[in-house]
């Protein structure tokens, strides 16, 4: 049935609904990867956004088990151009429709996605509701108004602290909406893991005693999680920390530093980053709307964003602190910064 | 790490005449390549024979030779010219095999030439397939089972020992020659022989058979640091087993998953490292569709036909960036010349599909065998590009200029499941409309993927094509509404598909569509994704809602571009419509170029103000014209494919400029053309049009046998023969009717005399020609296969004057404003009319470069209104030069099985060679050596079969080659006439004796060369024709017409050692 994107702004974009045909309002985002939609679509860091794929072909795979981030799909809506109806591949388990209809996403297909990205582009990220019928302009503006996503790292973190056995170093993780090839990359070095939840106490997290405290992606303005840097304030100084985009964000934050909101984003697989450090130019996974603008004393910029200069890495000057913004784990994108997993724990020594 | 102050002064080899395997993808790279190198301020020295590029252009190097691509010559060049460094990686297989010859000769190291970019040793890594498997092996890359032959017995144990099928791949040739599956045995034996022959090295590989497989291709970049980018991936429709250039490409990988694509995109990336890539790498892999299982087929560690394609697919100018990191840049310190501000060091993301598909010559050489396989057949190729796939595999459709808009085939119709599954399995050209017919008849899609390999995604995706076909069959024109309308057009059906799947005519469909307002817009290639403002003016059409494209109001010129390189349409074309861009943008006039194909300069984005890649049919090109409102439409550089759209344009009141559609079809429409000659007093060879069999033969009788017949609107003589029978004749005007039904049929009395072609430049009152040319072969060779003399050796001046005079009265005649060719024979003295073609022709890049005349700049301003008296060039006949030059064809009819040899009125060629000299002596040795052709004494054998007529001219060579030190082997009556005269000759059997006979003689590679004048027709059972395949299938130059022998012997007796060859002059065209 035919339905409509309403952006914040006012423009209109017509499509057709597919997946769970329900109303939905969220943070309108554009990823440009070609392949990977399965891992955006589990990516907790999209909780709270209406995702749309510049590439049009989407779904042509189809959907398995195994390379889910998450263990359900994050998004609040997902926006194509054309959703493969009849996927093609070896392991292919399920059809996107079936997909995001059996997990209650709203979608959209046969949209102008291109018009689309160039307006999330030239305006800026905004808010965009997809519905059904045709509703009062007032009541989508309520809607819209309504909508926030400050919560979002409370409903993807893990309720309870678990563990996973390993014979290497014990990493901490603080949860705040992590993606599994994290955990993975992690576990491939033999560390022992122990998972937080984002609201654990500084406390808790101290008492299991780890070799390195590991600060996760998630969804969400950083500056919303206030309670949280607090938390790890009292972290700082007291054991190694790390931390992937999210956990970059709040470390920064926690140590002083200021973060912004981007104009639109980087979300895709082809975001370049040099690594100051080796002298490097590294093809990244990327998924973030927020950014540190502001470094905080005692740190050095360890990588650079090569389109827009922003920075994607930093390491303490005297502590063992490090992190990056984009995502070494990949899934979806390059595997060509994993060994910053190898850094993370070269921090120990 | 910035520029090397140390590179002064690069030589760029280019990649010689055009073949199957290596076409214009190498003008198109190797001209960025120069262009990258003279922006950083750096001296550039060209070697390449090929005449017909923009490459050498002076524009485009600082010092250009047109000489022979030997190491001889590239010595001689690199002599004179001291150049300090030398770029192996842009001109195809031929300028990596010569720099690594150079190298290994020493020449590189006497005098001091530095390889800039991928080096030798990485060159080696990566083509030296046992090098190159010792690295895979080092860096746990799995390569497909393999061993290195170099004998056939070890061949056939190993055979044995993988278990058949196998493919064998010879070392170091390009697109496969050589090549293939062997089923058993038997085939091994055959193709086996073949491939230790023609590689360079004689050796082959013989590889497990991982047929069915998806053959999947990366083309990556890695600078000095080794920084490392994925340019593009691409997915062949084809599975493994059908060479890549022979394959339906997309761009990008549609049926892998993320794992899948990361899996080998590194992959790529660790080969690229492990190799030590500087440059462009394009890297092939044959992968499972059951699991993760992958092997790496091969790599090419050079820019190619895949990087000229991924260039063109993405936006990403991978040429230009491979040079300039040979010069040491990284790529983090190259801009990105699309957004002008993101850098080189990205890799492009696509928001649109793209295919590529392949075009064969087998419009034209309906009896070639076109099975596909591991040997590349293709002559050119077309891109598309559509927001769906079935839009861009629409377009791609109707790109090929094969009369095609929809899957529908009236011959597969014919044919029962049995035959069209038969078809599929054992794929041809043809082999997708066998599958849409299939589809058609209900035949299960999953039994289509499990035998023919096709992804299960791409069949369906072609069903979803036939089924609206087929739904159209049943509408009626008021059944058609605005949704369905639009629906279609969104899937890519072209108004004159759907018209002609409702029986309807395309106007009524395009009525409708603008009635309702269904337009397409024009989106762009900015290899973001459309997250970065990008500045490249470069667009394709789709059915969306949003267009791109800014229309300005300025004074603007569309020029149309000439489509997929083929025989008879090849780089020349490309190079007119570069030139009148360059021309238009020079006056100040935007340029708008719309053309597909892939490989070629023309479609840089860079050249013209707007490029839109689209295909080149009337409705496509309409839209961009309806929508850009140009002060005019240029059609004459566009060869044939631009020609026929003159009536149309006309018809929907466009402006073509210059020569206008009635003119053009005085030139083209027989009776109005023989009323013009008849008004001008200029003979014709006699000659009817007909369109009835009976009527053929009685008015060739009347002109008495032998006659010249071939189809009106004809391309590069297709169709083109001469019959010296009623016999021969009545056939071929049964399948002439039996194809176009149209069209009359053109019969000429056939005069065998001299050959003199001209172009020339009319502005409507006075006329320019550039340069006379003389043709070496008698009437009869096509032209395009002919070996042509510029300026004339053997022609009279009144018969100059008669050139001049006949070629004004036409040109002012049929009222040309632009472009002229014109073919006459002189004929006892006689001048005679035999062709005019309305529009620019394959001659002209190469006269333009040796008579120094612009001829495309200046017949560009003629059109646009200037006179040639003010243009400073001058009118009548330019003055000649004081070179002389020599253009010969090459030929890749080794490739295609079951295609004639020898020449005769329909062309064969692919490409051409210049040879340049002082006297006529130089140029013709330089020529026939660049050509490949020169012979080399090294069985001192000639093997000869000449025809009754040939027989008393044939004398003088066989003495010739006698003072050569030639010995002579021919068949019973060419040897009893020789003995005749007193020379000694051995006699061989006829093919139909009994064995040793002539084809052992062959087989066995006991001569040098074969000389053989054919006797009649086209049948591919006779004698000549086995022979003359099999000669060139062992790699044995073949000769048909004693002109081109005359000349071969003349230039081989001339400059018959080393010491004259080591004394001839070069000459730099760049001044």
């Amino acid at each position: 049935m035919k339905a409509k994107l309403i952006l914040e702004n006012g423009m209109v974009f017509n499509g057709r609904a597919f997946g769970y045909l329900e109303e939905t309002v969220g943070e309108v985002v554009f990823n440009t990867g070609i392949t990977g939609y399965q891992e955006v679509l589990t990516d907790p860091s999209y909780y709270g956004q209406i995702v749309t794929m510049t590439y049009p072909l989407i779904g042509n795979y189809g959907l398995n088990l195994e390379d889910s981030q998450s263990q359900t799909p994050k998004v609040k809506g997902f926006i194509v151009r054309e959703a493969c109806d009849f996927p093609s591949n070896f392991r292919c388990e399920i059809k996107l429709n079936d997909y995001l209809r059996n997990n209650r996403i709203m979608a959209l297909d046969q949209v102008d996605t291109r018009a689309l990205t160039k307006i999330l582009r030239n305006s800026g990220t905004m808010k965009g509701i997809i519905v059904l019928e045709e509703l009062s302009e007032s009541y989508v503006k309520e809607k819209l108004q309504a909508f926030t996503n400050k919560e979002a790292v409370f409903r993807v973190t893990t309720k309870d602290k678990y563990s996973i056995p390993g014979s290497g170093k014990h990493v901490a993780i603080m949860d705040f909406g992590i993606k599994a090839n994290i955990i993975n990359s992690f576990k491939q070095r033999g560390c022992k893991i122990t998972v937080f939840p984002a609201t654990a106490a500084y406390q808790n997290i101290l008492s299991v005693n780890p070799d390195l405290i590991f600060l996760s992606n998630g969804p969400g303005d950083p500056e919303d999680l206030w309670m949280v840097i607090e938390n790890l304030k009292q972290l700082i100084g007291k054991k190694p920390i790390v931390g992937i985009c999210l956990g970059h964000q709040l470390l920064a934050l926690a140590l002083g530093g200021k973060t912004a909101k981007l104009k639109f984003g980087h979300r895709g697989c082809n975001h370049p980053v040099k690594d100051i450090e080796e002298n490097r130019v590294y093809i990244t996974s990327q998924n973030h709307g927020y950014f540190v603008e502001e470094l905080p004393v005692d740190t050095l910029v360890t990588h650079v964003s090569l389109n827009d200069g922003t920075v994607e890495g930093m390491r303490h000057k005297t502590l063992p602190i490090y992190s990056v913004q984009f995502h070494p784990e990949a899934c979806p994108g390059p595997r060509d910064a994993n060994n910053i997993f190898d850094k993370f724990l070269e921090v120990l020594t | 790490m910035p520029l090397n102050k140390d590179i002064k002064k690069v030589l760029v080899i280019g990649s010689g005449p055009i073949v199957i395997g290596q076409a214009a993808e190498f003008d198109y790279s190797g001209t960025q390549a120069c262009e990258a190198l003279k922006e950083e301020g750096i001296e550039v020295v060209l070697i390449n024979s090929n005449p017909a590029t923009i490459m050498t252009d002076k524009e485009v190097a600082n010092k250009i030779y047109i000489e022979p691509l030997t190491t001889n010559f590239i010595e001689k060049v690199i002599e004179k010219e001291r150049p300090d460094s030398l770029i192996a990686g842009v001109g195809g297989q031929t300028g990596l095999n010569l720099s690594v010859a150079l190298y290994e000769k020493g020449i590189l190291e006497k005098y001091h030439v530095n390889v800039i970019g991928t080096s030798i040793e990485s060159i080696k890594k990566g083509e030296d397939r046992e090098l190159f498997r010792e690295v895979m092996k080092s860096i746990g890359q799995p390569c497909i089972e393999s061993e290195i032959i170099m004998d056939m017995e070890s061949g056939k144990a190993y055979s044995k020992q993988l278990g058949y099928p196998v493919i064998v791949r010879p070392a170091y040739t390009l697109g496969g020659t050589g090549g293939g599956i062997a089923n058993n045995e038997e085939e091994l034996e055959v193709i086996l022989e073949k491939g230790l022959h023609l590689s360079t090295i004689g050796q082959v590989l013989i590889e497990r058979s991982v047929k069915g497989w998806k053959e999947i291709e990366y083309e990556v970049m890695r600078d000095q640091q080794g920084n490392c980018i994925c340019v593009c991936n691409m997915e062949n429709i084809d599975p493994v087993g059908i060479h890549t250039g022979d394959s339906i490409v997309v761009a990008p990988s549609q049926t892998l998953s993320d794992k899948e694509y990361q899996m080998l995109r590194s992959a790529s990336i660790d080969i690229i490292n492990a190799v030590g890539i500087q440059g462009g790498c394009n890297v092939q892999f044959a992968l499972n569709p059951n699991s993760f299982e992958y092997a790496v087929i091969e790599i090419n560690p050079r820019v190619s036909r895949s990087s000229a394609l991924a260039s063109k697919a993405t936006g990403y100018p991978i040429a230009k960036v491979a040079a300039k990191l040979a010069l040491g840049y990284g790529l983090d310190e190259i801009k990105n010349a699309v957004t002008q501000k993101t850098y080189a060091c990205f890799e492009p993301s696509l928001d649109y599909v793209v295919v590529k598909i392949p075009k064969w010559p087998f419009d034209k050489f309906f009896n070639a065998d076109r099975l596909l396989g591991t040997k590349m057949m293709a002559t050119g190729e077309i891109m598309s590009i559509g927001s769906n796939f079935e839009a861009a595999f629409l377009k791609g459709i109707r790109s090929l200029d094969i009369g095609r808009y929809t899957l529908v085939h009236k011959d597969m119709e014919k044919l029962s499941l049995e035959e069209l599954k038969e078809k599929v399995m054992a794929p041809d050209d043809e082999r997708i409309f066998a599958l849409a017919e299939m589809i058609r008849r209900d035949y299960r899609t999953e039994m289509i993927t499990k035998t023919t390999g096709v992804d299960a995604f791409f069949v369906k995706k072609i069903k979803n094509i036939v089924e609206l076909e087929e739904k159209l069959k049943t509408y009626t024109l008021d059944m058609l509404s605005k949704d369905d309308l639009l629906k279609l057009k969104k899937v890519g059906f072209s108004d004159r598909g759907i018209g002609d799947l409702m029986g309807v005519s395309p106007n009524e469909i395009y009525n409708l569509r603008m009635k309702w307002g269904i337009l397409p817009v024009y989106n762009m290639v900015d290899t973001c994704a459309g997250e970065f403002e990008a500045l490249t003016p470069y667009y394709y059409s789709t059915y969306n809602t949003y267009d791109e494209v800014q229309v300005s109001s300025k004074r603007k010129v569309i020029v149309i571009g000439s489509g997929p390189i083929r025989i008879g349409q090849g780089i020349e074309f490309d190079y007119a419509s570069v030139h009148a861009v360059k021309a238009l943008r020079k006056m100040g006039i935007e340029t708008i170029i719309i053309n597909n194909n892939p490989e070629t300069v023309s479609t840089d984005f860079d050249i013209s103000d707007k490029l839109y890649f689209e295909p080149l049919t009337e409705e496509d090109v309409l839209n961009i014209i309806d929508k850009e409102k140009p002060e005019g439409v240029i059609l004459q550089f566009g060869g044939q494919t631009a020609i026929k759209l003159a009536r149309f344009l006309t018809k929907k009141n466009i402006k073509i400029l210059g020569t206008n559609s009635a003119q053009i079809d005085v030139a083209e429409d027989r009776e109005k053309f023989d009323a013009l000659l008849e008004e001008l007093g200029i003979e014709r060879p006699k000659g009817f049009a007909v369109r009835q069999m009976d009527v053929g033969l009685s008015e060739a009788k009347k002109l008495g046998y032998p006659v010249l017949v071939r189809p009106s609107y004809v391309l590069g003589g297709q169709g083109m023969e001469i019959t010296y029978t009623e016999e021969e004749l009545g056939y071929y005007l049964q399948n002439a009717f039996a194809k176009d039904n149209k069209n009359p049929v053109l019969i000429d009395k056939y005069l065998m005399g001299r050959e003199i072609e001209v172009d020339a430049i009319c502005d409507g009152e006075e006329l320019l020609i550039p340069g006379i040319m003389e043709h070496l072969e008698r009437a009869g060779v096509h032209s395009g296969d002919s070996i042509t003399m510029y300026p004339t050796q053997n022609v009279s001046e009144a018969i100059k004057e008669k050139v001049l005079e006949y070629t004004k009265k036409l040109a002012l005649g049929i009222g040309i404003k632009g472009m002229i060719n014109i073919q006459f024979i002189e004929f006892r003295e006689q001048l005679f009319v035999i062709e005019v073609n309305p529009r620019a022709s394959r001659t002209v890049p190469y006269i333009s470069k040796v008579s120094g005349v612009p001829i495309v700049e200046l017949a560009t301003r003629v059109m646009l209104g200037e006179k040639l008296s003010s243009i400073g060039f001058g009118i009548n006949v330019y003055k000649e030069p004081e070179i002389v030059a020599v253009k010969i064809p090459v030929f890749s009819t080794q490739k295609l099985p079951l295609v004639e040899v020898s020449l005769g009125p329909e062309m064969k060629s692919t490409g051409e060679v210049l040879g340049i000299g002082i006297d006529i002596h130089e140029a013709m040795y330089k020529g026939f050596l660049a050509a490949g052709m020169l012979l080399k004494k090294k069985k001192g054998k000639v093997l000869a079969t000449i025809n009754d007529h040939d027989k008393a001219e044939f004398l003088s060579i066989a003495k010739d080659l006698y003072e050569l030190g030639y010995s002579l082997a021919c068949t019973s009556g060419t040897a009893k006439y020789l003995k005749q005269a007193g020379l000694q000759v051995e006699v061989v059997r006829k093919l139909t004796e009994e064995e040793p006979n002539i084809l052992n003689i062959i087989k066995n590679m006991e001569v040098d060369l074969v000389i053989n004048t054919p006797t009649k027709g086209k049948d591919a059972t006779r004698e000549g024709f086995i022979l003359r395949r099999a000669a060139i299938e062992k790699n044995i130059e073949v000769i048909t017409v004693l002109d081109t022998a005359k000349a071969l012997i003349a230039a081989t007796k001339r400059y018959n050692t080393d010491f004259a060859e080591r004394n001839m002059n070069i000459y730099n065209m760049g001044k």
